[in-house]
């Protein structure tokens, strides 16, 4: 064989076999988490695991759509995952446990179901118990406390005729021998408030107007805005911009709910499909925050709505429920 | 204007180390766009194998190497080297008496290019899919290269790219409207050849691998650019030539597999058009849902607007001459296909008028792609994170209005030229040009 054969056959061999396995190699060594919308898959991997203290990198890409990555019950801002792009994350966790992770654009139906762990292990540093480790949901939630059957119907039977104003209630609850503790507020909704002041000479309207003000004086501006953030962030998609059960998600549930497999029932569970218009005040005046917590850190069990209480704090919960009321009460003109 | 009266390309074009360069840079190209369909992002505008298959290749293609060289993309293509070294059992060295392999002749039936008519609409047909879809364009790229190699072991010469390959048909009947042609010097001196070393081989190199005798080459239709009759010919008769635009047109083609090859060429750009460019969100679906009602409905129009509507629009005008054949055919095959002639500048030139919006629209991935082509976060050039932004927008609509017009006056033209040839009006076929650059301005613009 001439030389000139024999280098040419060489170069070719070379070259293709470095085209090949060059990039190969460094593609086996780069472990990307890939998302892609939940009916295609989710995150992929879905459990990542840690040790305590030790720093995670992160390498997030999309094979799709936008998608959003945060980590529940963390101090972290969202970072966008990008079609055929690389976000680069750093996380450190300083408590053992399972944390959610979870993503945070609307990227399509079943958006709330990309959702994966990172189970942390190790021995912790930090003086909170190992178990349990994450936040402070892990107590006891209010609603089992108070016994609450979270699926039942709570509808009140008397509704107001024009929505009650915190303003007014604030100057006709002055002299009232009404509990305004945190625990009551939680405890009790507006409607059993408006139901223990039928003793006293107000007006209907005006028994709503105090239950108005008993809601404004247990939250505050900032806890108002915080659960305004987290509702546009995380419910807005279905539960609507305003509250109404009519986000952008909303019709196609209720045209995906025969064949959904959310259903238990097919058909006849359709309406579990539709999500929750929180301007009726004939179900949220009948609903004590207590509830809504349930409902909120729990899930719907069957319907779209997703269980919140792996990636909301504790305060994060309330400061959402008391946005929630917003849609039925006017807070305007009450000064903390 | 022979170019190879110049020295410097003439050695470049006999010695075959220049061509062989640019063969592995090709080849590693190719195979890279494979890997990265199968393994990169399945992303496709971020993926390297989409980007610079559908978009970069594409563009070079269809607004360079198309009207200004040809066949000249098939001189440096990678597809049929595998195949072609392991037919002649080696890269440089001439051949042997003896073949290596089966080296059957192509069945005589299929000595044409009714395959590639058929291979060009299987892949337009799932295009949507394909050109959207990493890991779908590097099977197709990879079964190409496959199918290169195995028809190299079962026939003769390069049997894939002249009777199989998806875009050889288009590109080789385009190619007549190149200003650019190889073709012997004098006629006598082939004629008095002995062994005619550029059909057969000889010691210096390998008989025409696509078939020709160069001896008898009056069109680019059908040669490859290989070059390697340069290196074979004993008398140094074979030149590149320089010409006008377009010159093998005046000889028609009578063949109707070519004929077709306009059709669907000329419906395929309209149709592209009309699902990848227009506003309408049910084409579109039908398009990208391979296998369902609608797609199998889109299909249907697909190949009716083709193999039917197109082609009898052509007809029935052709019937209404005012001027029939001195026969009295009127709509003779002879006539049907020469003035089909007339469709490929108008063809070419709604490929270039579409490929320009689509390209222009899409070229800023190209930056990405090149410095992460693989999707894993590289950033190799500093480009990686360019934003996307269609380029050019201002002169778009105008180039496409100019390449359509001009198509159109270039398809009179040669519309008149057949006509001549068959004796028949040319008017008909140029009222059906006008109205099919029309409905193209109402899709692009």
């Amino acid at each position: 064989m001439k030389r000139s054969e024999l280098l040419s056959r060489i170069l070719i061999t070379v070259a293709v076999l470095a085209t090949v396995g060059t990039p190969l190699f460094i593609w086996a060594r780069t472990p990307l988490i890939h998302a892609k919308i939940a009916e295609d898959g989710g995150w992929n991997p879905d459990i990542i695991k840690v040790n305590v203290g030790e720093p995670l990198h992160l390498k997030l890409t999309s094979d799709d759509v936008v998608h959003g990555f945060a980590v529940g019950q963390m101090d972290m801002q969202s970072v966008d995952v990008l079609p055929g792009k690389v976000t680069d994350i750093t996380l450190t966790f300083d408590r053992p446990g399972i944390y959610t992770f979870f993503c945070t654009r609307w990227c399509g139906l079943n958006h709330w179901r990309m959702r994966g762990t990172i189970e942390v292990t190790g021995a912790s540093d930090s003086p909170i118990p190992a178990e349990p480790a994450l936040g402070e949901v892990e107590r006891v939630p209010m609603y089992v406390t108070l016994g609450l059957d979270i699926d039942a119907p709570h509808e009140a039977p008397v509704i107001p005729s024009s929505q009650p104003s915190a303003s007014s209630g604030r100057k006709l609850a002055a002299n009232l021998p009404i509990d305004r503790s945190t625990d009551y507020y939680r405890a009790n909704s507006p409607y059993q408030v408006f139901g223990e002041l039928s003793n006293t000479s107000m007006t209907d309207s005006q028994r709503w107007d105090v239950a108005a003000y008993l809601w404004q004086s247990n939250t505050t501006a900032e806890s108002l805005a915080n659960g305004q953030q987290l509702y546009a962030q995380n419910c807005a998609a279905c539960h609507g911009e305003n509250g109404a059960g009519d986000g952008v998600f909303a019709d196609d549930l209720a045209a995906a709910g025969e064949s959904s497999t959310q259903t238990m029932t097919g058909a006849d569970n359709m309406t579990m499909q539709t999500p929750v218009d929180f301007t009726d005040p004939t179900r949220m005046l009948g609903a004590s925050p207590a509830l809504l917590q349930g409902k909120i850190l729990r899930g719907g069990m069957g319907t779209g709505m997703p269980m919140w209480g792996s990636i909301f704090t504790e305060e994060q919960i309330w400061d959402l429920i008391a946005y929630l009321y917003s849609f039925q009460f006017n807070y305007q003109g009450v000064t903390q | 204007m022979e170019l190879t009266r110049n020295p410097f390309i003439k050695n470049a074009l006999k010695s075959r180390y220049p061509q062989l360069a640019v063969f592995i840079v090709m080849l590693v190209g190719y195979v890279f766009a494979i890997l990265a369909g199968l393994i990169g992002t399945p992303v496709g505008s971020h993926n390297f194998s989409i980007v610079f298959v559908w978009i970069a290749w594409w563009a070079i293609l269809i607004l360079v190497a198309v009207p200004f060289f040809g066949r000249g993309w098939c001189a440096v293509c990678p597809i049929p080297l595998p195949g072609e070294w392991l037919q002649r059992g080696a890269v440089l060295t001439p051949p042997d008496k003896k073949p290596k392999w089966l080296n059957l002749r192509w069945p005589k039936a299929l000595r044409n290019i009714w395959l590639q008519n058929i291979s060009f609409l299987l892949l337009a047909l799932f295009s949507s899919v394909l050109l959207t879809t990493p890991n779908i364009t590097a099977i197709v790229l990879a079964a190409m290269l496959f199918a290169a190699i195995g028809l190299s072991t079962i026939f003769e010469r390069r049997s894939f790219c002249r009777y199989l390959c998806p875009v050889g048909g288009f590109i080789g009947l385009y190619s007549q409207t190149a200003p650019i042609e190889l073709r012997i010097k004098e006629k006598q001196v082939c004629v008095t050849c002995d062994g005619k070393p550029c059909y057969n081989g000889s010691a210096n190199g390998y008989g025409c691998p696509w078939d020709v005798f160069p001896g008898g080459l009056t069109k680019n239709t059908y040669c490859g650019l290989c070059m390697e009759c340069i290196r074979t010919c004993p008398h140094d008769n074979i030149a590149i030539n320089l010409r006008p635009f377009s010159a093998d047109l005046s000889k028609p083609s009578t063949r109707m597999d070519e004929a077709f090859k306009a059709f669907i060429m000329f419906g395929s750009a309209m149709i592209y058009a009309g699902v990848l460019l227009g506003p309408w969100g049910a084409l579109k679906d039908a398009a990208y849902n391979v296998g369902t009602s609608a797609w199998f409905m889109y299909v249907i129009i697909f190949l009716g607007m083709i193999f039917i509507i197109l082609p009898g629009l052509f007809s029935f005008s052709l019937s209404l001459s005012p001027n029939p054949s001195p026969a009295g055919r009127g709509v003779g095959v002879r006539v049907f296909a020469s003035l089909a002639t007339a469709l490929l500048p108008l063809g070419l030139m709604f490929w270039v008028a579409f490929s320009l919006s689509f390209v222009l629209t899409n070229a800023t991935y190209i930056f990405v792609s090149l410095s992460d082509p693989l999707g894993l976060g590289w950033n190799l050039f500093g480009t990686a994170n360019t934003a996307w932004q269609p380029m050019l927008t201002s002169i778009l609509a105008p180039a496409q209005t100019l390449a359509l017009v001009g198509g159109l006056i270039w398809s009179a033209r040669t519309a008149q030229k057949a006509a001549g040839e068959v004796k028949v009006s040319s008017i008909p076929v140029i009222i059906y040009c006008f109205i099919a650059t029309l409905a193209m301005l109402w899709l692009l613009l």
